[in-house]
């Protein structure tokens, strides 16, 4: 009654200009509010390299506007992989991640997760666990990965539920050893579902296989790339003209026989290397070839 | 102020204690099973509901959104799935029917904190006033639905203590109790009711489901107010009293119409003159004489107790 008595004596003039400044008060402080909410809001939104999305996820982008933070993909994981974010962890505030050397993806044939989306942010149309890309598998350390040293570790391919298929065993020549071959995992996006297994796996005390989100993990070829092999495969013929030699800038005492032959090497230059490619390898002692390297080293 | 008088206390002279907290006890109740359905499931592996309050399955059938959240997502681009919608759509039927606001007073855990921070502040005698605008809240309500179309992001998430302290009850708290101290502190030293009934967006959401709700309270015995100003003192929203109240001359009628009333009932519990009671917005002529003998011909003593006190 007070400020009804007290606003019948103000002038109406004054009356609007008071709610017009105080109205103007409060969408200000507002507007500051929101401001800041957004500017946090888009600062939390990046998702760190080690938290991998639930199978089906939507893109990052599309992912935080569809996900409700309700949680239900969580609850109906039966090995207790997804949970949600609290504040601090790194996923944005509320929406399920998981971590693969924590507890990785077991990939369920039914996919309980995304079925329990309310909302989609979890896309249902996978239908085929296979079809999922919550990362890729990525080796990055060939520096203490222990198949890049000549050991038979594999346990990163064991362990992948896509064995032979997402990772595979490359064979490599071993130089350290100069005889052996190296059992090098490798890894291949087309088939790779970043569920973690390999990174869970690993040896390591820090695993050198880690799954990294793909934006991280994949390059991408500009659009105008052609691989020659593949373009000659669909024409069914070689794409290059033969009268059109090719041009080869070739070091000094090197040719290319265009007739089949490939690179050669002139004589002179052979004989001064002093290649012994006709040599064996192996000494006539077991022993001493064993021992090789070892006199050289200090 | 030399004595503070507890409000409230006439009520209980009158009624006795458990009468005059009814509604209270049954608000807290209401909020504290809510709860405790949702943490059965995490604590004792009893799943009736899943989820939390911005999205849940009940009994593995029943879907309930919240529409607030669904409306953000909305504007942030993505259509959801329908049992999202189906959730949604029943959550805003029912508030609806018993008035948006009574998610913030029957529901929402932060209420307990605020309400909390409310007592102290009353026993404590904190006199503190901001001036934060009432409507601040549904300027924040548009910021957030802007904001969410802005940034492709349902960015409210990353700050709502709402959803922060019940996601954090069931999925892990995490650092979220930082926030709800924040708010507590807010409400307790700076703003009288700052949170709930100055700011929060999700309180004015709901408030815009209750502009035609038909459950309110009603203040059909005001013939017999003493002013003691009881009702005032524990409202969370006390510019929705006066119009109903006070409003018989000015051809008012007595039932409380505004949507930021939460129904909480309050009013009804500390009053000593049986003013208030629940009941419908129908009927709602200021020639309130009917109703009002009524209730005169219940509590033939009132006006005898109103002078005795």
């Amino acid at each position: 009654m007070l400020s009804q008595q007290t606003s019948s004596r103000i002038p109406a003039s004054v009356s609007r200009r008071r709610f017009l400044v105080s109205s103007a008060r409060t969408a200000g402080a507002a507007a500051l509010m929101g401001l800041g909410v957004g500017l946090y809001s888009r600062q939390s939104v990046s998702l760190s390299a080690e938290a991998l999305r639930p199978p089906g996820a939507l893109t990052e982008k599309d992912f935080n506007s569809a996900c409700v933070r309700c949680g239900l993909c969580v609850r109906d994981c039966p090995f207790d992989t997804l949970s949600l974010a609290k504040l601090g962890d790194p996923a944005t505030l509320g929406t399920p991640y998981f971590t693969a050397r924590e507890i990785p993806c077991e990939m369920c044939d039914d996919i309980p997760c995304v079925k329990a989306c309310p909302t989609s942010a979890l896309d249902h149309s996978l239908e085929e666990i296979d079809n999922a890309r919550m990362g890729l598998a990525v080796l990055l350390d060939e520096e203490t990965c222990l198949n890049f040293k000549g050991l038979r570790c594999d346990v990163c391919h064991r362990i992948c539920p896509a064995i032979d298929q997402a990772i595979t065993l490359e064979h490599v020549s071993n130089v350290r050893t100069g005889k052996h071959a190296m059992f090098i995992p490798t890894v291949h996006s087309e088939h790779c579902t970043g569920c973690g297994k390999c990174e869970y796996g690993c040896v390591l005390e820090e695993a050198a296989i880690k799954v990294l989100p793909i934006r991280l993990a994949k390059g991408e070829l500009g659009q105008h790339y052609r691989w020659g092999w593949e373009e000659k495969e669909k024409a069914g013929h070689s794409l290059v003209r033969p009268d059109i030699e090719h041009q080869y800038n070739l070091p000094e005492g090197q040719r290319y026989d265009y007739e089949g032959e490939g690179l050669i090497f002139d004589e002179r230059d052979r004989e001064n290397s002093g290649s012994r490619s006709d040599e064996s390898p192996f000494a006539s002692d077991p022993l001493e070839t064993l021992n090789r390297g070892l006199k050289e080293s200090p | 102020m030399k004595t503070r008088r507890h409000s409230g206390a006439e009520a209980i002279q009158g009624k006795g204690w458990l009468l005059a907290h009814k509604w209270l006890l049954a608000r807290r109740f209401s909020q504290l099973s809510i709860l405790t359905v949702f943490m059965l499931g995490p604590w004792f592996g009893l799943w009736i509901v899943k989820g939390n309050l911005n999205a849940s399955l009940t009994l593995d059938t029943l879907p309930l959104t919240d529409p607030y959240v669904l409306l953000q997502s909305l504007f942030a681009g993505h259509v959801p799935e329908t049992s999202a919608i189906i959730g949604a759509v029943i959550i805003l039927v029912f508030y609806l029917l018993v008035s948006g606001r009574v998610y913030c007073s029957w529901v929402c855990p932060v209420n307990m904190i605020t309400d909390l921070a409310h007592w102290l502040r009353e026993r404590l005698g904190i006199k503190s006033a901001s001036n934060i605008s009432k409507n601040t809240r549904y300027w924040l309500l548009g910021v957030t639905l802007l904001l969410a179309f802005a940034v492709s992001n349902i960015a409210w998430e990353a700050v709502n203590p709402v959803s922060m302290m019940h996601r954090g009850l069931i999925f892990g708290m995490g650092m979220a109790w930082i926030v709800l101290l924040a708010v507590f502190v807010f409400d307790f030293i700076i703003s009288r009711r700052g949170w709930c009934s100055h700011l929060c967006p999700v309180g004015a959401f709901y408030s815009l489901l209750g502009t035609h709700s038909p459950l309110r309270v009603r203040a059909d015995a005001r013939a017999q107010c003493n002013d003691c100003m009881d009702c005032f003192m524990v409202c969370p929203e006390q510019q929705v009293i006066r119009p109903a109240l006070k409003g018989a001359e000015k051809g008012i009628g007595p039932v409380i119409t505004s949507p930021n009333c939460t129904n909480c009932g309050r009013c009804i519990d500390v009053c000593s003159k049986q003013v208030f009671h629940f009941g419908l917005r129908f009927n709602n002529s200021t020639d309130d004489t009917a109703e009002n003998n009524k209730y005169e011909n219940k509590h033939p003593n009132n006006k005898h107790t109103n002078q005795a006190t």
